[in-house]
């Protein structure tokens, strides 16, 4: 499917009080180089998008700009039905390439910080969201002399404290080795069956197709295509 | 669609505690700020001693400058830090999302600085009144007013410039140029007060110095907390 096809393409544009997400014409300036070009999609509730394309293709800069860190340099971003991604703070998690956590601090440390900074309502006990991931939350190591993949499921953990409804992760399986890969595809697919929206981007198309329903991929800043993740598995 | 708080139900000063409590706790296990302050601040204080081989007279004339210049030059090394550990692995983008007050993170990291700084000044002033042989002429306590003051002018100052410069890729070089001039009246402010008090003149009854420290800190740490999101949230 061609980006103008998947600009006009009905299945994929549901009507605005459904879509989790609508992003309208958005394009991403840095200098001269745009990094996204008129890019038009609309994320349905309960979906699991994996972005493809290569390196610069917009992937990560369309995860910050729907998480609300970036502004579009054109278009605009409506989140749960009007919002700008700014106002919806505490339901849109994102996790980055980075763990955006503290080396200093143990794990533990870290999600009782960041729980603090939410309404405790909303928010899941800091022990219970390490479980969730599979981390012992009595580990004294601090997140500094972590592997690489116990810092991801450790931010992944710190994504899920506040419960989010939207999603966002930015290459889950970067840096980390089969095992850790194949244990965070089993983590996110158990996330799919509480029917939060999750849109995450990768280079490994082959670990993000069993939990994918629609595959993205982008070239050069643009939707090049839009594909039923179910269908191509099948 | 649950419907959420736009805001943690905490009381703003809970959440100050929670980012100061991190920053200090951090601070506990690495000793990066402090130790780094120590060593350069003493540096300067014993090398000053030692170029100019001071009177007890000229001391007194002297050693104002000599601790508020050690004391700007020292800080400068940790204000530079000051954000390091929230650009390092993106945790300030992590702390953007939450929908916590923001001005309760620069708030905490004032806080935290002054701490750093305070203690360093502690551990520092007795060996600045033995190198330099001093015994106020004036009222002694009043330091106790003067040094705390004129140190949150240089820390929420250059809390506030250190974030507004993290995304340039000459911070280090560009807080000082920020800093220096718009701390200048504060350090003047707070060089006379000291001189004042060590000296024992009489020059200042009115303790106008001291009240110019104050209103510049009130003013500086508005302005800093009013700006402060607009800051965080620039690209």
């Amino acid at each position: 499917m061609t980006h103008a096809d998947a600009s006009s393409t009905t299945s994929f544009r549901p009507t605005p009080s459904t879509a989790i997400a609508r992003v309208v014409d958005i394009s991403r300036l840095f200098g001269t180089f745009a990094a996204l070009r008129r890019v038009n999609f609309d994320f349905e509730p309960g979906r699991c998008y994996v972005l493809l394309g290569e390196n610069g293709a917009g992937k990560s800069t369309l995860l910050r700009i729907l998480a609300g860190l970036l502004p579009p340099s054109h278009g605009e971003v409506q989140v749960f039905g009007d919002l700008a991604p700014t106002e919806a703070c505490g339901r849109i998690g994102y996790m980055s390439h980075a763990p955006m956590l503290y080396d200093e601090l143990t794990a533990m440390e870290n999600l009782r910080y960041f729980a603090a900074l939410h309404p405790p309502q909303d928010t899941l006990a800091p022990e219970n969201a390490l479980r969730q991931v599979g981390l012992d939350p009595s580990l004294p190591r601090t997140i500094g002399q972590y592997s690489q993949g116990m810092r991801q499921r450790a931010s992944l953990a710190r994504v899920l404290l506040a419960q989010p409804e939207l999603l966002l992760l930015d290459e889950p399986f970067s840096n980390m080795d089969v095992t850790s890969a194949h244990q965070m595809v089993a983590l996110l697919a158990g996330l799919r069956t509480t029917q939060r929206t999750i849109v995450l981007t990768t280079h490994q198309r082959e670990l993000a197709m069993p939990i994918a329903d629609h595959l993205l991929t982008l070239r050069a800043g643009e939707l090049e295509s839009v594909a039923d993740g179910g269908a191509l598995l099948r | 669609m649950t419907t959420r708080l736009a805001a943690p139900e905490r009381g703003w000063v809970a959440l100050v505690w929670t980012h100061l409590h991190k920053d200090l706790r951090i601070e506990w296990r690495s000793r990066e700020a402090i130790n780094s302050m120590l060593f350069f601040a003493l540096l300067v204080v014993v090398l000053f001693s030692m170029a100019f081989d001071p009177t007890a007279a000229a001391s007194r004339e002297i050693a104002g400058g000599v601790l508020c210049v050690a004391t700007l030059f020292a800080s400068v090394s940790v204000l530079n830090q000051a954000w390091t550990r929230e650009i390092r692995h993106e945790v300030l983008d992590a702390l953007r999302m939450t929908p916590a007050d923001r001005s309760a993170i620069f708030v905490a990291k004032v806080l935290a600085n002054f701490f750093f700084v305070t203690v360093v000044q502690g551990l520092l002033a007795p060996v600045f009144f033995i190198f330099y042989n001093l015994r106020p002429l004036g009222n002694g306590w009043l330091l106790l007013a003067v040094v705390p003051l004129g140190t949150w002018a240089l820390v929420a100052n250059g809390t506030f410039f250190a974030a507004l410069s993290i995304r340039s890729r000459n911070r280090e070089l560009l807080l000082p140029l920020i800093l220096f001039p718009i701390f200048l009246p504060a350090l003047l402010a707070m060089v006379l007060a000291v001189k004042t008090i060590l000296t024992g003149d009489g020059s200042d009854p009115h303790l106008l110095w001291l009240k110019m420290l104050a209103g510049y800190d009130i003013i500086f740490m508005t302005v800093s907390l009013l700006l402060f999101d607009t800051v965080l949230q620039a690209e």
